[in-house]
């Protein structure tokens, strides 16, 4: 049966080309789109968790209306008394302060060019509070913002969540152009298979006359589309190793290196879900064709 | 062994069912030649009987099984009871005379083995021992006929159909395969031909089972091609050429039944 199968896809060659190519780029998008949406998620985990609400407070050089010099330790302790009482207190989870010195080694650690141009003292002390609800910022904000010592109060998520939107929108964009290809992977595999029916059409008579069984009649079939599906996945997952390794590991990484990103390992654990959806889909559309155009 | 009891078979497209009402018994080890013109229904009778197509009315039972009751899952098995030879030979143009009989064994799951053994033993018994190895192109329409008896019988069905198996043959020839079919016949298989070679019915003497538009207008045990007998029905003039469509000069899809040959249904 194995060489039937080897017959059957080069006698067809050039739609099995077509089949490959297609479900390639198709499953290339639902991989760049499971892939994006993971990123986002890494990423919403990482900062969101890490930190929600800076208070940043005021250093000798603030020009802020409610600074007057550098926050005292008085102005601390009122906001560490605050946010430790109702009624900030239930919205609170946890509370750090991070003195100039630590933004100074965190700001090192992110960009040791750009951190030598300031001194540690220049940098903000602030407290980084971690919220119950995120999406009660609000409350935080009103209660400090403008108190003494302060100088702004900043939702770190703000300043992510244009980022999150491109790679949201671009996520969508790779899906959508997904779900278009898939179609057309769907419409072709079942035309590649009618024209393999077609053009067996006497060997498939024949075994048809003589009790062949229809899995013995379709499998090869299925077989057939089934292998031009796994071909296009494994190009797939070789090009979005590929766009990984050398575009965010390689490239992405040393360039914005702030963020967690992606790694091949979760490339890896994404390409056998494009091999289960590519075999599903092929198989779901080879049974239609079958069932209309390989009746037993 | 193929029972029909008042079956009727109308294909979607047209009005004149092509069986009408036919009721027919062959019995378990019989010959029977089934006569008529083109678009007399015998091929429809055939496939009725490989459940090709169902019938639109009436009981259909082949190998003691009721085919309106049998699940499609189930037809490849009556399959496998059913050996079938047509007009065109349909052999496998690339695969030698071996590999097409084995194929029928191959595509229902037989061992290598088993497969190995039965093959050049029915080549044997059509006549074809030593051309194992021949392309069908190689051989001549006889010998190709031959190698799709071997292939319908390989499996040693109960039932052997043959659709104008000598349609494309020589006199000679022809009667070599209706002899080879008679053999076959002997050894238990339970054979329906359908034809419309007067010569051939004339000299085998078997039943003969006459359809004209749909019915069954004639049932003859040791018949001839043109009936000895009273018929059924008043039949026209049966003394022309050849006696294919003497039964019935009604125009069929448009077309003369007169011209011969097409195995149409």
């Amino acid at each position: 049966m194995l060489s039937e199968i080897g017959i059957g896809l080069r006698r067809n060659l050039a739609m099995t080309i077509s089949v490959v190519l297609v479900t390639f780029v198709s499953l290339t998008f639902v991989g760049a789109g499971a892939l994006m949406q993971q990123q986002v998620s890494t990423m919403k985990g990482d900062w969101y968790d890490r930190v929600q609400v800076a208070i940043f407070l005021c250093t000798q050089d603030s020009l802020s209306a409610s600074c007057s010099g550098a926050a005292t330790d008085a102005d601390k302790a009122a906001i560490e008394q605050a946010l430790a009482s109702p009624p900030l207190s239930q919205y609170v989870s946890e509370v750090e302060f991070e003195t100039s010195d630590e933004a100074y080694a965190q700001f090192q650690q992110q960009d040791a060019e750009l951190s030598a141009s300031v001194t540690p003292d220049q940098l903000p002390e602030s407290f980084r509070v971690g919220l119950e609800d995120p999406e009660r910022f609000g409350v935080i904000s009103e209660s400090f913002q403008g108190s003494p010592g302060v100088e702004q109060v900043v939702d770190q998520r703000e300043v992510l969540e244009p980022f999150f939107a491109v790679l949201n929108a671009a996520t969508a964009g790779s899906l959508a152009l997904a779900g278009v290809m898939l179609v057309a992977a769907v419409l072709l595999i079942g035309t590649t298979i009618r024209l393999a029916a077609f053009n067996r059409r006497r060997e498939t008579g024949i075994m048809r006359l003589v009790g062949a069984s229809s899995t013995f009649l379709q499998l090869p079939f299925l077989l057939e589309g089934v292998i031009a599906v796994c071909l296009g996945a494994g190009m797939a997952g070789a090009v979005l190793l590929l766009a990984v390794d050398r575009g965010v590991t390689g490239w992405l990484a040393e360039q914005v290196p702030a963020f967690d990103y992606i790694t091949t390992t979760d490339v890896w654990a994404t390409i056998p879900w494009l091999f289960v959806g590519g075999i599903v889909l092929a198989s779901v559309a080879s049974l239609v064709s079958l069932s209309r155009y390989l009746k037993v | 062994m193929i029972r029909f009891d008042d079956v009727t078979k109308t294909y979607d497209r047209t009005a004149r069912p092509a069986l009408d009402g036919v009721d027919l018994e062959v019995s378990r080890g019989e010959f029977v030649f089934l006569v008529g013109a083109s678009g007399s229904g015998k091929s429809t009778f055939l496939r009725l009987v490989l459940k090709e197509e169902d019938a639109t009315s009436g009981a259909v039972q082949v190998a003691g099984k009721d085919l309106r009751r049998l699940s499609s899952w189930k037809v490849p098995h009556l399959r496998r009871q059913i050996g079938v030879v047509f007009q065109d030979f349909r052999l496998l143009p690339g695969k030698t005379v071996f590999q097409n009989v084995a194929f029928a064994l191959q595509v229902i799951g037989r061992s290598r083995g088993s497969i190995a053994a039965a093959v050049p033993e029915v080549l044997e018994l059509v006549g074809l021992e030593g051309k194992g190895d021949r392309l069908p192109h190689e051989l001549s329409g006889g010998e190709q006929q031959r190698v799709a008896i071997a292939r319908a019988i390989v499996n040693s069905p109960a039932i052997l159909l043959a659709d104008e198996p000598t349609g494309n043959l020589d006199p000679t020839t022809s009667l070599g395969i209706t002899r080879l079919l008679e053999r076959i016949n002997g050894r238990g298989t339970t054979v329906v031909m359908a034809t419309h070679d007067d010569d051939i019915v004339d000299s085998m003497r078997k039943r003969v089972v006459e359809l004209v538009d749909g019915h069954v207008v004639r049932d003859e045990h040791q018949g001839g091609y043109v009936t000895g007998a009273i018929p059924v029905v008043p039949a026209p003039d049966l003394s022309v050429d050849h006696g294919g469509a003497t039964a019935v000069d009604v125009p069929v899809d448009g077309r003369p039944v007169a011209e011969q040959g097409g195995g149409g249904r």
